[in-house]
């Protein structure tokens, strides 16, 4: 890409390097060179810049993003995008635990796999998982849309609130309170757009089950004892 | 042979002290509801607690300082470890966090109005940052919970420091809850929630797992508010030498430590009375672990649960905390459990000095609901003015003990200006029973 601003980790520290991505005139297309894991790697951006780690990332890679693309050319350690609010993360390799975890929004794609807790807790974010995910994947999860291509493991929509899970491949058991649910026509047109925006062809929307809530845990009963 | 001509006399009706009223009328709820009992507030069980501590006083070998002519300082400064903005108090006596949410808009006003007249700091709770509560607190802390309901970095940005928080004491190891009465709308679209059904706050964070993990989160949120903004961590009492020392070693610029008589919006009434420490047997632990790491002052230790008074603070701060927070005395401060109110909590099933159905939403006071009826009931104008008042007299009546102790600062108040009055006191705080020089544990005696 012409005209990259480049920052070099090797060559300077984690706060100058987010300083420069968080500086309100941060304008443009930027790259982290010799990311070599490090945490907190692009967080708390709040400009509308695209920013390539070019490696792979550590912790908390894109944390709290406001309306920056990150995109990570590589793999992605815990906590990849959490909390973001809005922007996009594309993680071009796998994604270790809790990605996308509490979200308020913005789409994370990951081109590989995602460790356990995936969209744990997300409240708003769309994530396109093209390979598969780890046990306790939207755990509470409670707005937004997980995509897996892939497989699910177990407990996957575990006290779920009113985020929507499509799978594609098998899952290993669901958790409490979660239910396939039949795909309306609207559902189909929200899986469309989000594979089509996450440049996932191949994958008729037709062969993705959904998942939701069944909303039974929503209110404290003695007869659900079993499932708190 | 029996005297049937006499009456006999017969014993009285003789409760008994495993089976009290109190724990019959539990067994029988239970049996009738099938499931436990929630309420609010924190344990009602008698504790050892700072009663069983007295301060000493001049004397011969000690000389006090002139009430009404020399000076007490009361100022702390709060985060000098890493932040480079430090939070900086007139009195070390904050407000504990409390959410929007378990409690009404008006209630958090007053408590943000009633701070920042004394110069001290308020706290945010679960649920997220309302506007009411920013724009009245001139020093908001803002806490970063397992359920991160709310949270966003521009609430992180707008905040002056930042409190993560593993635990409270009032159930150290358990999540929240938070009734569907209690989920109105605004609540519901804050906290991203259908309305009205029952909440629950997760016990763990999401995306971290220990203080290793800890560690790399506080690296994160100080790259996102550029490395200005204190750190706390807050947990519940329960392992204080180990919890505070792998806190300090987390990277906290701040351990809040709070004991088991701090309140809850909604908890088990079983988990309540019975997981986690009396404050009084945290504080000693808590001091020594940063002592031995030589922490001590550098990491600033804040103490709350079930500090009421002046005096509390005096101890708590002579036992080595830097400051104290209170959370049910300033509710009662704003007017909960007002006699005012005893007809309304009559109907309740209740009592002025027992109300505890914090998490029903119908609290006659106004403080602890989101019915809007209720909550225009407390004024906050009026009710920050009572928190002043308070915090006030508790600043007020520590200076009276620290001068007495011949202390120019709150912070000079020292263990060596403590006896306890019970063995149970001297054992948890290694402060010499009254009348001696002697503790549980120590030799020589």
């Amino acid at each position: 890409m012409t005209n990259m601003q480049e920052i070099d980790l090797a060559q300077c520290t984690l706060r100058e390097a987010n300083s420069q991505l968080q500086s309100e005139d941060a304008t443009g297309a930027w790259a982290i060179r010799n990311p070599r894991g490090r945490h907190a790697l692009a967080v708390g951006l709040t400009a509308p810049i695209d920013v390539l780690i070019d490696g792979q990332a550590g912790y908390y890679a894109g944390g709290m993003n406001q309306r920056a693309t990150i995109t990570i050319e590589g793999n992605a350690g815990p906590g990849v995008a959490e909390n973001m609010m809005s922007g996009r993360t594309h993680v071009r390799g796998n994604a270790s635990m809790a990605a996308g975890a509490t979200g308020h929004g913005g789409l994370l794609v990951i081109d590989g796999d995602a460790g356990a807790r995936c969209g744990i807790s997300m409240k708003g974010i769309d994530i396109v998982v093209r390979g598969s995910v780890g046990h306790m994947s939207a755990f509470m999860a409670q707005s937004g849309t997980l995509v897996v291509c892939g497989d699910a493991g177990e407990a996957l929509g575990d006290s779920l609130y009113e985020a929507k899970i499509f799978v594609r491949g098998e899952v290993r058991s669901l958790g409490a309170d979660c239910e396939e649910k039949d795909m309306t026509a609207q559902d189909t047109v929200l899986l469309q757009s989000l594979l089509d925006s996450a440049g996932i062809t191949g994958y008729p929307a037709g062969s993705f089950r959904l998942y939701g809530s069944a909303r039974r845990l929503y209110h404290f009963h003695v007869d659900n004892a079993a499932a708190y | 042979m029996t005297d049937n001509t006499r009456k006999i006399p017969r014993t009285k009706p003789r409760f008994s002290a495993t089976f009290d009223p109190f724990t019959i009328s539990e067994i029988q709820r239970a049996a009738a509801t099938g499931i436990y009992d929630i309420r609010g507030a924190g344990t009602k069980r008698k504790l050892p607690h700072f009663d069983d501590l007295l301060f000493l006083g001049a004397s011969m070998s000690r000389y006090p300082l002139e009430g009404y002519r020399e000076r007490c300082d009361t100022d702390v400064v709060l985060g000098t470890r890493f932040a480079s903005k430090p939070i900086r108090l007139k009195t070390p006596v904050t407000i504990a966090g409390m959410s929007f949410g378990a409690l009404s808009a008006q209630a958090k006003e007053a408590l943000g109005r009633g701070a920042s007249a004394v110069g001290t700091s308020t706290t945010t709770g679960d649920g997220g940052m309302t506007p009411e509560e920013r724009g009245h607190s001139t020093t908001l802390v803002y806490q970063y919970l397992p359920s991160r309901y709310g949270m966003n970095p521009d609430d992180l940005r707008r905040a002056d420091a930042i409190e993560v928080v593993v635990g409270q004491g009032a159930k150290p190891g358990g999540g929240g809850m938070l009734l569907g009465q209690k989920i109105s709308e605004r609540v519901a679209k804050m906290r991203d929630l259908p309305e009205g059904i029952d909440q629950r706050s997760a016990c763990r964070h999401p995306d971290w797992t220990g203080p290793d993990d800890l560690e790399i989160k506080i690296e994160e949120l100080r790259e996102i508010t550029a490395w200005e903004k204190p750190i706390y961590i807050k947990i519940g009492a329960s392992r204080p030498y180990y919890d505070v020392s792998l806190a300090v070693k987390a990277g906290a610029d701040v351990v809040v430590l709070d004991g088991m008589q701090g309140g809850t919006a909604a908890t088990q009434e079983v988990f309540i009375e019975h997981v986690g420490l009396p404050i009084l047997a945290a504080i000693r632990p808590a001091v020594q672990a940063l002592q031995d790491l030589g922490m001590h002052r550098k990491v600033q230790l804040i103490v709350s649960g079930g500090i009421r008074s002046g005096a509390d603070m005096a101890k708590a701060l002579a036992l080595g905390a830097d400051a104290v927070a209170i959370g049910t005395a300033a509710l009662i401060a704003l007017g909960d459990q007002s006699p005012d109110l005893a007809e309304e909590y009559a109907k309740l099933g209740t009592v002025p000095g027992a109300y505890d159905d914090w998490q029903d939403g119908r609290d006659p006071a106004g403080i602890t609901t989101q019915d809007p009826e209720l909550a225009a009931r407390l004024d906050p104008i009026l009710g920050g003015r009572r928190i002043a008042n308070y915090l006030s007299v508790m600043t007020m009546e520590a200076q009276a003990i620290a001068r007495a102790c011949g202390k120019s600062h709150l912070h000079n108040l020292e263990p060596e200006d403590l006896v306890a009055l019970t063995m149970e006191a001297a054992a948890m705080t290694r402060i010499p029973l009254a009348g001696t020089e002697w503790y549980p544990g120590r030799q020589g005696f």
